[in-house]
């Protein structure tokens, strides 16, 4: 299988779903010639012209709207918003509208849009270009989240989510884009609602999203070499979630630590401990640990900024207290 | 007025706009009653706008509504049993009881919802002309929205790209004169129609409680909206008889009782155009009445229908939340 970019994978995912229907288009600021600050649609306006890669004026909510309503009408809008922080300023288009549009209207109507953003710190970008803010949309019933973690996730969960008759909001870590990973050239879509383990382990389960997943899987590292074995799973999609899935790890290791990198306080760290609290209470040798990013904006000093995400080291020093039953001592 | 030359297209606008007064009238009616669960904003008084507008589309285009929608719904082809059984949140509504009065939508009819965020369905509006034209589709898009409405940065933004991409949309600005419980001239600077104009966007205004002129007016710009020369804004002039919704009773601090009974006496748009069809010899004072007593009838029934139906099975909370599940809280149970 050849290695590509995450850059190169979510690129080759919407050039063969608006090869595959036409009725997908992009829309955002700067996704035509520029193909996005990030050079990620590169080549695409290219290819499939401008009423189908549609650069618009820097109006997020008119664009995020107006894609609610094309999505409702017959097509398959990917709005792309350039900064996950921009998040705040489409909320009503998103949340109000297309949510909810499904449910209201008893069912008539749908909403088959993807909004990809992007999240992810330490990027000296400061606190308006540096949020992951996934946790917000994950609780609105309705909408979809997709946290690819690699390239081959990237491409998968993409071409679902422009297949997918719901909307549903893709957060890419924007300091991932020109990390490679195995992708395979034929056909390849990932359903929702199915985590990955992506490393057995018996003695602590670490669940990790997007870039976490990476970051677990370093603590994984570390960890074993100290005799202790830890499970990595990444859930991959956020709603649906495969709660399955993590409650059995929870059960066969007793001891969870869940890593994400938007703010702990009332975060995604916090909902998936306690659903394991809920469900696995009685299999767990210790509480179930959350690491976000620090509840603090996100600071522009690299001194400070880089404190402020969870680290495989804090990743594994976490893990060795719950191993040595530290946290049922304290208490 | 300017004249028309088809009797069935008058005889068909005068009857939408009674269908419209009478479906008010007995919703406000349920309000009053205590039989109707929230809140509902009455249309009375604007009938000429939604209708004039409505007559003017085919099917297959589409609307979008506002919190102020049942005349839009009505005109642009719904069923009282639907309407109302959607008010009193029963299993048969338009939304299966789901949506209420705020968010009737009856797409069969290219209804694309009422909508309760004021200015809410400017982006929708808006896409589904942007579809139209990626498609090659020849509907039009309306938007209504009202004075109220205008004050949204949304619409700035997606007048913008229609006006850039050249969008068959059509703004409708129902200007009742009231911003909920505040008058229009408080909270709108200069002129509506000149914004549009900023964007290069033909706009007009048009006396709201006149129907003909609202469908000639709307004829034009439809036609010419599908031969790609869109988008237009109107601004159509007009008056809400109730307050913001049913239960805004006392609401003479903002407005006075003489306005409102001036608008009710000498402007009303279905008083106006029934004394125009009987002076133009297309329906006698007989024929008019036996009209209204239709569809009173009608309400009556498709009310008396609504009250009796059945609310939607309780199983029903978790359906619709997304649409590829059939019940949402079913995947993780507790």
């Amino acid at each position: 299988m050849r290695n590509i970019t995450l850059s190169q994978a979510v690129n080759e995912a919407l050039a063969e779903e608006m090869r595959r229907d036409e009725t997908v288009f992009i829309i955002g600021e700067d996704v035509a010639e520029a193909g996005t600050p990030f050079k990620v649609l590169s080549g695409l306006v290219e290819e499939f012209g401008t009423a189908r890669v549609v650069d618009t004026p820097i109006a997020e909510p008119g664009f995020m709207g107006l894609a609610v309503g094309a999505a409702m009408t017959g097509t398959r809008p990917v709005v792309d918003l350039m900064f996950g922080d921009f998040l705040f300023l489409v909320m009503d288009q998103l949340c109000n509208q297309a949510a909810k549009t499904h449910y209201m209207s008893g069912g008539k109507l749908n909403v088959p849009l993807v909004l990809r953003t992007n999240l992810g710190a330490t990027r000296r970008s400061a606190a308006q270009h540096s949020q992951s803010l996934h946790a917000l949309v994950a609780h609105i019933p309705g909408l979809k989240v997709a946290m690819p973690s690699s390239a081959y996730e990237a491409k998968g969960l993409m071409k679902t989510a422009i297949r997918d008759d719901n909307p549903v909001v893709i957060f890419e870590d924007k300091l991932m884009y020109n990390d490679k990973a195995p992708v395979p050239e034929e056909e390849c879509l990932i359903p929702f609602g199915e985590a990955n383990i992506k490393r057995d382990g018996r003695d602590i389960t670490l669940i990790g999203t997007s870039s976490m997943v990476q970051v677990c899987e370093q603590a994984a590292e570390i960890l074993v070499r100290e005799g202790i074995e830890a499970e990595v799973i990444d859930p991959r999609t956020l709603v649906p979630l495969d709660e399955a899935t993590l409650l059995a790890s929870a059960k066969k290791t007793s001891r969870v630590i869940v890593v994400d990198e938007g703010h702990q306080g009332y975060g995604i760290t916090g909902e998936i401990a306690s659903r394991i609290n809920e469900k696995a209470f009685y299999h767990l040798d210790a509480p179930v640990l959350r690491m976000g990013a620090m509840d603090v904006p996100v600071p522009f000093s690299p001194a400070l900024e880089d404190i402020t995400v969870p680290t495989p080291e804090g990743v594994a020093v976490q893990a060795r207290r719950l191993m040595s039953g530290e946290m049922i001592h304290a208490a | 007025m300017a004249k028309k030359s088809n009797t069935e297209d008058y005889l068909r606008m005068y009857r939408q706009m009674v269908r419209i007064r009478t479906f008010e009238d007995n919703a406000n009616q349920l309000y009053l009653a205590a039989k109707m669960p929230g809140l509902t904003h009455m249309y009375s008084g604007e009938e000429a706008v939604a209708v004039g507008i409505c007559e003017a589309l085919k099917v297959t285009d589409k609307i979008t509504s506002t919190h102020r929608g049942h005349g839009h719904c009505v005109a642009k082809g719904a069923e009282f049993k639907q309407m109302f059984c959607e008010l009193l949140g029963k299993e048969e509504g338009y939304c299966r009881g789901k949506g209420g009065s705020m968010h009737i939508a009856d797409q069969s009819n290219g209804n694309l919802g009422a909508n309760a965020i004021v200015g809410g369905s400017m982006g929708i509006a808006t896409g589904s002309a942007f579809t139209a034209k990626l498609l090659g589709r020849d509907d039009v898009t309306v938007c209504f929205f009202g004075d109220g409405a205008t004050a949204q940065g949304l619409m700035y933004e997606v007048m913008n790209m229609a006006a850039l991409w050249k969008l068959p949309v059509i703004y409708a600005c129902e200007n009742n004169g009231y911003s909920e419980y505040t008058r229009t001239e408080e909270i709108a600077a200069g002129s509506i129609t000149a914004r549009a104009e900023a964007f290069g966007i033909e706009a007009h205004q048009v006396d709201g409680q006149d129907v003909l002129a609202v469908n000639a007016l709307t004829e034009k710009l439809v036609e010419r909206a599908r031969k790609g020369e869109g988008p237009f804004f109107i601004e159509l002039m007009t008056y809400r008889y109730h307050g913001h919704h049913v239960g805004d009773i006392n609401r003479e601090y903002y407005r006075s009782k003489d306005e409102e009974k001036d608008w009710k006496d000498n402007r009303d748009p279905i008083i106006r155009f029934r004394s125009w069809l009987v002076e133009q010899g297309i329906a006698s004072e007989d024929e008019i009445e036996a009209m209204n007593d239709e569809i009173k009838a009608d309400a009556k029934a498709a009310v008396d229908y609504a009250l009796d139906a059945k609310y939607p099975d309780v199983s029903e909370v978790d359906m619709h939340v997304y649409t590829d599940v059939t019940h949402a809280l079913a995947r993780n149970p507790a």
